[in-house]
């Protein structure tokens, strides 16, 4: 056990700490300041141009894919020092980053392989995902879109929901089923598709928050090229899988999120005199959350530790974000009532209430995204502690066939 | 970096567990309490025999020289088993105590056999309910005065270390006139306490001052290991009864009112473990990181042993009510271990004011 560097990783540490120090701050965008989508992008596409010309692309990616070929603790590293910068790093990077590259590296071809991953570790493509629909979230094999062949092209039609950023990127990981007489997993298919093809009509979803990250996409008569499919016809949910565990582990370097709510206890004054970290109740509560936080700092570590000697965490990477998810929406709650009244409607001015009251309403969909609360337990109950999977309705049921 | 115990502490953890899954079963427990015994006498030889008891005390003074991490790895072991060992008193505080604050001539007295098993002690800081470290008890002219309430194992101990007024500690040999032990109704029947009053009993002062706090983080730590053993095996027991109880027609362990609550409990758990291994790395490595590491480290693994505690008998049902079953052995101990060591508050205030002078 030793949670200092090793004097490689000290090594490393440095020479990105001076990377970063000498090309970061040109790129980072002042807190507080919100920009339009647009710019957004062609800020987060700029900033991952020269995170690739420096090098840091792609960290544990082989170098014949354009990667670094380094090891896990140096993106880990790399993603600590990274985080000392606002820097735009959102979705419209994440997904290509975290998801669509993995996907296309497992699953597809040498000619894909060649077009998609450098090109998206160079920040020319952007992506998102096209995977959940209304009657498809948590059980995301339920999905209805579907795929039908026709010479080497197949048609889609179907609907998507909450796909990040689908107004502002340009490409698509799109899953659909395109066998709809085998039971629902294994009738699915995975493609890589281009957000200007004809027929896919994009439209923001007006969430609680006031801002529109998600999107509904229409699909209707889409042609998407048979060489744009990933893996063979019916892998699409492993294909899935693949996804999804990179989004379960995918976080890292986040700061606390629980420091800056102790300090604004802090500096917010107490209903009995001295200041609202005076209040027992309020102490213990943050204490306790912060204890929990660097528990799970430490905890992903371990999984780190355990990946690079090539073991898989499985289901217990879904515990960090069960854990980071729920501990967000009960300290940014507590932290409103901290305040009282003024926590509800804070004085102009006031940032720091406004924040928190994003990531209260944020922390509805960290509960849901990703995997929602309910599914990790299941899968934590089931792989990690290895109980009985629930009572199933639709296994060994083709689709065609399910009810509802 | 490396987040794991090396292949030598999983082995260690693994002897510690095997002679205790060997010597101790729930059984054996049973019988323990039936026969009105203290503690488990010839499981605390074969510890000290095995080199457990001496783990993190120095090669000089009969201990094996290893590190807090290794002792944490026993103390998971015993926390697991839920023995009747005298293990926190006697070696995490006792020897810990006299390690830090002794003279070279009380450790070169004492820690040989506190070592090996032959010698237990004690550590008596609590003078009934009131702040964690306030005490009237006085060390004069080589004479102790005072009344200590509860102390954990003093009845099977011959010396205690004793907090006496201004932080200092003081050490005195228990059979000795000037000294009676009372025995208290305890409420974990596998650890006696007594009330502990000096009449003027010959002790000497560990000259070293300024090592409570010290000693108490390290302590934390130990306890956090063990807490996080207790809770894992209450985690355990209770997915196991889970599996092989039927329930209209089916598993019980396959309702979801169980597998969620059971995966909470083990996000509980790894997050404990993760802060306690953390809190190990600290306590030799990096003593300015130690206060928070300890902290964090106690307050999660209470909590996950408090939850597991409970969940577990709940997840029996009434068979969990009796004393045939094995989830009351837990229940009880998950209380004592709460206020051994200071309550929540004084660990949320460790953690808030080391947290941040803590270099991470």
């Amino acid at each position: 056990m030793d949670f200092n560097d090793t004097p490689e990783e000290a090594t490393f540490r440095a020479e990105v700490r001076a990377w970063l120090a000498e090309h970061a701050s040109q790129h980072v965008i002042p807190q507080g300041a919100s920009l339009d989508d647009t710019e957004e992008v062609v800020r987060g596409k700029a900033w991952q141009r020269a995170v690739y010309d420096g090098g840091y692309a792609g960290i544990t990616f082989p170098k014949a894919l354009g990667g670094r070929g380094g090891s896990g603790v140096e993106a880990v590293v790399y993603a600590e020092e990274e985080a000392h910068y606002h820097l735009p790093k959102g979705p419209y990077v994440g997904i290509g980053l975290g998801m669509a590259i993995n996907v296309i590296a497992k699953h597809g071809n040498d000619e894909q392989r060649a077009r998609f991953i450098e090109a998206t570790l160079k920040g020319d493509l952007t992506w998102c995902q096209l995977f959940s629909e209304p009657s498809a979230g948590s059980d995301l094999a339920n999905l209805r879109t579907k795929a039908v062949k026709d010479g080497d092209h197949w048609i889609v039609n179907g609907q998507k929901v909450w796909s990040s950023w689908a107004h502002r990127t340009d490409w698509g990981i799109l899953v659909v089923r395109t066998d709809p007489s085998v039971p629902k997993h294994k009738g699915l298919s995975f493609f890589v598709v281009d957000m200007k093809s004809l027929g896919v009509d994009i439209r923001p979803i007006r969430q609680i928050s006031g801002a529109s990250d998600f999107n509904e996409t229409f699909l209707t008569d889409v042609r998407i090229p048979d060489s744009n499919r990933i893996g063979e016809a019916g892998e699409g949910w492993a294909c899935c899988m693949t996804v999804l565990m990179g989004e379960r582990l995918g976080a890292s370097g986040r700061g606390s999120a629980v420091e800056p709510l102790i300090d604004y206890a802090a500096s917010t004054p107490g209903a009995n005199g001295g200041n609202a970290l005076d209040s027992g109740s309020a102490r213990l509560a943050l204490a306790q959350a912060l204890a929990e936080e660097r528990g799970g700092k430490w905890f992903e570590a371990r999984l780190r530790t355990m990946v690079s000697r090539g073991e898989n965490p499985g289901a217990l990477a879904g515990m960090v974000k069960l854990a980071y998810a729920t501990r967000l929406q009960k300290t940014n709650g507590l932290a409103m009532e901290l305040r009282g009244l003024d926590g509800i409607a804070p004085s102009e001015g006031d940032a720091t209430t406004r924040a928190i009251h994003y990531d209260y309403i944020w922390s509805t969909v960290m509960r849901i995204a990703g995997g929602a609360d309910e599914v990790l337990k299941n899968q934590i109950a089931e792989r990690v502690l290895v109980m009985p999977g629930d009572v199933r309705m639709d296994k060994d049921v083709a689709f065609e066939d399910l009810k509802g | 970096m490396n987040f794991d115990l090396s292949d030598e502490q999983k082995m260690l953890g693994e002897q510690a567990r095997a002679l205790l899954a060997e010597r101790s079963p729930f059984d054996h427990l049973r019988k323990l309490i039936d026969a009105g015994l203290e503690w488990d006498e010839p499981l605390w030889h074969e510890f000290g025999a095995m080199g457990f008891l001496g783990a993190n005390i120095a090669e000089a003074h009969g201990g094996l020289g290893l590190s807090a991490l290794d002792l944490g790895v026993i103390s998971q072991a015993i926390g697991h088993a839920n023995a009747a060992l005298p293990f926190l008193s006697s070696i995490v505080l006792c020897a810990d105590a006299i390690q830090l604050a002794g003279s070279e001539a009380q450790k070169a007295k004492w820690l040989p056999g506190l070592a090996s098993g032959e010698i237990v002690g004690c550590f008596a800081s609590a003078e009934g309910p009131g702040p964690l470290f306030a005490t009237r008890t006085l060390l004069e002219g080589g004479k102790l005065c005072g009344v200590k309430t509860p102390v954990a194992d003093a009845g099977i101990a011959q010396i205690a270390v004793v907090l006496v007024k201004g932080e200092g500690f003081a050490l005195t040999e228990l059979d000795q006139p000037g000294t009676t032990r009372t025995k208290l109704d305890s409420f974990d029947q596998l650890r006696s306490h007594y009330r502990l009053e000096f009449t003027g009993a010959a002790a000497e002062a560990l000259p070293e001052q300024g090592k409570l706090a010290t000693l108490f983080d390290r302590a934390a730590v130990q306890g956090a290991f063990e807490a996080t053993g207790a809770a894992d095996a209450c985690l355990h027991m209770a997915r196991d009864y889970a599996l092989d109880r039927q329930i209209f027609g089916r598993s019980l362990a396959s309702y979801q009112a169980i597998k969620h609550k059971l995966a909470d409990l083990a996000v509980q758990v790894e997050l404990a473990r993760s802060n306690a291994y953390y809190g190990g790395w600290a306590a030799d490595e990096a003593p300015g990181a130690l206060p928070a590491g300890a902290a964090a480290a106690r307050l999660t693994a209470l909590a996950a042993f408090e939850t597991a505690a409970r969940e577990n008998l709940q997840v029996h049902g009434g068979i969990g009510y009796t004393q045939e079953a094995n989830c009351h052995f837990y229940y009880r101990r998950e209380r004592m271990m709460a206020v051994t060591l200071g309550g929540r508050d004084y660990w949320a205030d460790r953690l808030l004011a080391g947290h941040r002078r803590e270099a991470v």
